[in-house]
């Protein structure tokens, strides 16, 4: 083990250390002062965060090629890691509102974005298996962390027992793919394939299976079917995480994977993951319409935002293309990631206990008496619509794209037209907002305020002054090491 | 940092600083919102006669172009590209015209979340002349699209009783047509390499066929923001509903924004498709003249009225367009200006008598010219330039089109048959029709409604709302060169290129 080992994973290493320390320290903390132990994480999540941004520019392949430090991984690292800080912005008052404030929360937080830190540096797959199990397993005791909640409990368990189920599938198509090629590190399965010696049917099969894995933990169609449940029964501030850290890492996994390993399958694999975002971005969208309950509907939402990123997916055997839409979808994994944690943060503001202040109609009047939290909802459909001047709007255009560059017009007009259809219910929570009366009740604490108020601008500003994100974006070309 | 101080940046983008300013302002501040976005609008409108003044008529080109890299990376080449020649030069002033006007008419017919109002109503004019200016298609798809937000909320906020209805419509409507426009920027930025107008235009080498369906994704998102016939159903709730200044936006600007697109887009991109098209396009816009005006003839509600006679007008516009030769294109932009000034001014009249009545049914009202002599004098004024009387600025657009469309009519021409001219030219008979048939229910007659007795006549605040455009109206109507002549180079510039696609297409 190099010193330049020991570098590329330092900040998987910082984080995990960090959280293990954390957990002991925290015995020590009172429990009235239980916000020491938030800021703690912060401050790890803050150390890891300077370590990954140091490794841009670097391309490093450590520990016999079975992480890779590069452009990509350092993307979506800092990505997941300003995903935990606003992950503990949000839920720091919530816990505490929700009568829930134990510290556990933050220090599961941490090791699920170690999970996800080493997905984005996984070139194995069995790195990829441990890095799934390492993000998810944090996330399934999240998400009943509001225990003695039924709905809470129900949707851990539903989530556990589907991620299982989920990740059952990876590790036999990880199997089969070592059976087929007799490698599982993704330079290994390349060699193999060009070598031609392969079993062809095998290693499809194999790639399949783990694409079915992947979908479930990104949400996309027919593997959906948990989300919705999951994300209402999930205390609110583990739903916004859940949403951009859990569906990110997923997609970390697949680009990854889907581009490096497999480019020689794009002929039987591209047209199976065509219908599977043409399926996200319908359904997703179209379901999101009679949604009443404003956490079910962003449920949907981010299931149809999933079909949007997959359409980058799909391009993955094309070189250029792919090379492009692998630019895309992190540009667009940062849009939503902005956009999907400022409309979280809105919506635990109007959180109220016992489920209240979460029917879309709780939020008539909104515009009237708190105009700055409704602006900021605004901003957030509208960049989820993908409305200029908003970054969600940069997000599609670039993801578009990509697809025609990839040769995919239907692709591109069915997410155009859907996206069409999403402009419906998201204009109807501004309807709401703005043009209905009320009298809706907010709990505004200062970071719930901070974070809405921050994504919100980050939203606009980034979206008009998007050349840093984009040259950033780019710059993430995946090649084998 | 010229590009910052430059006038078209400072037209664009000073009103964004006044909605900036009235942001900070408490809600129940509602004198300096107003004064703020009157002030601001005013400021605008001066910085758009200082373009005037410095614009070169006689030169075909862009003048004061900018041209700055905004997003040049990996591929991309987006820049801030802004620009005004003469096909752009009257709307930009259209624009800022009305913007000031429209605030003016508000004074107390707004009451209502007065800052918001205002606020949205600046972003709004950002937008609009954005739209004009950019010449870049990202940068125009950007002001294209960010127009839909702030007359959203004009509508669905301050609108009338179905106003919500009316919004979701409105946006709903013209983002369907947007985003297959999108799409076919997005290919024409691949192929091209660029998102420069000017550089897709001079470097065109789309074949023909491919020219045809992005010819036709354009036009889907400007067909519908003209409307076309029959794409227009989202133009009687939103006229109807919105407030009385957005109805006056949107039916004197926003609709020209399609209309624009199509002549500084559809033509100059896709000229082989534009005269392979122009029939079918100079149908559609003949049967938007006859269908506009005879729905306009069945209203009882004024404001709906109008709202249908605008399909019908702007049908003439499209006409003119697709007529492709330099009268037809010059009566065009000329009659955009007239309808934005006529139709603007007959939404202020309906917002006028709608603040004092609270109802628009024609049959609420008779004999209102002897309550109200002054109104009734500068209504009639309006109705007879709408209907294209002699004098007045209606006429001038409208025949200039018609002789346009006579010229392509000619066996060998675009359009190919006089029939075009001929029907369009029923329309202006039709328009007289129901014009007068809505004036004499309203002025003319006994005054047989107790409630009518009392109306006050209007004060000098609606007088001077309204006696702009009526300056105009006369002025276009008597003397209408130097606004041709604005337009001129430009439009022979545009017609060239066409004649070169059609020979080529022999």
């Amino acid at each position: 083990m190099t010193i330049m080992e020991l570098y590329a994973i330092s900040p998987l290493l910082v984080l995990a250390g960090w959280a293990t320390l954390l957990v002991l320290v925290d015995l020590f903390i009172p429990r009235q002062r239980k916000g020491l132990t938030a800021l703690l994480a912060a401050i790890g999540l803050a150390l890891a965060m300077g370590f990954s941004i140091s490794q841009f520019g670097h391309q490093i392949s450590a520990f016999q090629g079975k992480i890779v430090v590069d452009g990509f991984a350092v993307f979506l690292s800092t990505l997941f890691l300003s995903s935990g800080l606003l992950g503990i912005a949000v839920a720091y008052d919530y816990l505490k509102r929700m009568g829930i404030e134990r510290s556990e929360y933050y220090t599961l937080l941490l090791f699920s974005i170690s999970g996800m830190l080493l997905m984005t540096m996984a070139a194995d797959l069995i790195v990829v298996f441990i890095a799934l199990e390492l993000l998810s397993i944090p996330l399934y005791v999240l998400a009943g962390f509001a225990r003695p909640r039924l709905d809470s409990e129900e949707a851990a368990l539903k989530y556990f027992l589907l991620g299982a189920f989920a990740g059952g599938f990876v590790v036999y198509g990880i199997a089969l793919v070592f059976g087929a090629t007799g490698s599982t590190a993704l330079s290994g399965i390349v060699a193999a394939v060009e070598a031609d010696s392969v079993n062809l049917a095998l290693l499809t099969v194999g790639a399949a299976l783990i694409l079915v894995g992947l979908g479930f933990k990104v949400a996309a169609v027919p593997f959906h079917m948990w989300t919705p449940d999951v994300y209402q029964g999930a205390p609110t501030a583990v739903t916004a995480f859940m949403a951009v850290g859990a569906k990110a890492g997923g997609f970390a996994a697949l680009l990854r994977v889907f581009m490096l390993a497999f480019p020689a399958l794009a002929s039987s694999l591209a047209p199976v993951l065509w219908g599977l975002a043409t399926l996200t971005m319908i359904l997703g969208n179209f379901a999101a319409i009679t949604q009443s309950n404003i956490k079910r509907l962003l449920a949907y939402s981010s299931i149809a935002h999933a079909g949007y990123i997959l359409m980058a997916v799909v391009t993955f055997g094309q070189g250029k293309a792919a090379a492009d839409a692998v630019a895309a979808a992190l540009f667009y994994l940062a849009a939503y990631a902005f956009t999907s944690f400022g409309a979280w943060a809105v919506v635990i503001t109007l959180e109220q206990a016992e489920n209240k202040g979460l029917e879309l109609q709780d939020y008539a009047g909104l515009g009237r008496k708190y105009p700055a939290l409704a602006a900021a909802m605004a901003i957030f459909m509208l960049s989820f619509t993908g409305v200029p001047p908003t970054l969600g709007f940069v997000g599609k255009f670039y993801l578009f794209r990509s697809v025609l560059e990839g040769g995919y017009l239907s692709l591109a007009l069915i997410g155009v037209l859907t996206s069409l259809v999403s402009a419906y219910y998201y204009l109807r929570v501004v309807v709401i907002m703005y043009m209905h009366d009320g009298e809706p009740e907010i709990s505004a604490a200062g970071w719930l305020k901070f974070t809405a108020g921050f994504t919100a601008l980050a939203t606009i500003i980034l979206g008009l002054f998007a050349s840093p994100l984009f040259d950033w974006a780019s710059q993430a070309v995946l090649k084998l090491l | 940092m010229n590009y910052i101080f430059h006038p078209l940046t400072l037209v664009t983008f000073f009103p964004l600083l006044g909605a900036l300013v009235i942001l900070f302002l408490k809600p129940e501040q509602k004198n300096p919102a107003r004064w703020i976005a009157l002030v601001t609008s005013l400021v605008t409108l001066g910085i758009s006669i200082a373009i005037l003044v410095q614009f070169k008529p006689a030169d075909p080109n862009l003048q004061m172009v900018i041209d700055r890299p905004w997003i040049q990376v990996a591929g991309w080449n987006i820049s801030y590209h802004m620009g005004v020649d003469g096909l752009s030069i009257l709307l930009l002033l259209l624009t800022t015209g009305l913007t000031s006007l429209s605030i003016l008419s508000t004074w107390t017919a707004i009451e209502d979340r007065v800052k918001d109002f205002m606020f949205f109503f600046l972003l709004l004019e950002v937008g609009m002349a954005g739209v004009f200016l950019a010449q870049d298609l990202f940068l125009f798809y950007v002001f294209w699209e960010f127009t839909l937000v702030p007359m959203y909320f004009l509508i669905g906020i301050w609108g009338g009783p179905q106003r919500m209805y009316a919004a979701i419509k409105f946006f709903l409507y013209t983002m369907a047509g947007s985003v297959l426009m999108l799409l076919a920027i997005l290919w024409l930025g691949i192929q091209g390499g660029t998102f420069s107008l000017p550089e897709l235009v001079a470097n065109n080498h789309i074949p023909a066929g491919v020219q045809f369906w992005l010819f036709l994704a354009f036009a889907a998102a400007f067909a519908i923001k003209v409307p076309m016939w029959p794409l227009h159903s989202w133009l009687p709730d939103a006229h109807v509903e919105a407030p009385t200044a957005g109805s006056v936006i949107l039916a004197g600007v926003l609709l020209k924004m399609g209309t624009y697109g199509f002549l500084r887009f559809n033509l100059a991109l896709f000229p082989s498709a534009a005269v392979q098209l122009a029939p079918w396009m100079a149908g559609l816009a003949v049967v938007g003249i006859l269908y506009g005006a005879a729905v306009s003839y069945a209203q009882k509600d004024v404001k709906k009225l109008v709202a249908y006679s605008s399909v019908s007008h702007l049908g003439f516009v499209m006409l003119g367009l697709f007529a492709l030769n330099p009268q037809g294109i010059q009566g065009g932009i000329l009659q955009m200006v007239n309808h934005g000034l006529s139709t603007g001014a007959l939404f202020l009249i309906v917002g006028m008598i709608y603040e004092r009545r609270h109802t628009r049914d024609m049959n609420a009202f008779g004999g209102l010219w002897k309550v109200m002599p002054i109104y009734g004098a500068l209504t009639l004024v309006v109705t007879l330039s709408s209907m294209g009387l002699p004098g007045l600025n209606g006429f001038v657009g409208e025949f200039t089109i018609l002789l346009g469309a006579w010229d392509a009519g000619q066996s060998g021409g675009v359009i190919g048959s006089y029939w075009f001219a001929g029907l369009a030219a029923g329309g202006v008979i039709l328009a007289a029709v129901y014009m007068l048939f809505m004036f004499q229910k309203l002025f003319l007659g006994p005054v047989d409604k107790e409630e009518n007795r009392q109306l006050k006549d209007l004060n000098w605040r609606e007088i001077t709302t309204l006696a702009p455009l009526l300056v105009f109206i006369f002025w276009i109507g008597l003397y209408p060169k130097p606004f041709f002549n604005l337009m001129a180079p430009s439009v022979d510039k545009l017609v060239m290129l066409l004649q070169n696609a059609a020979l080529a297409m022999r």
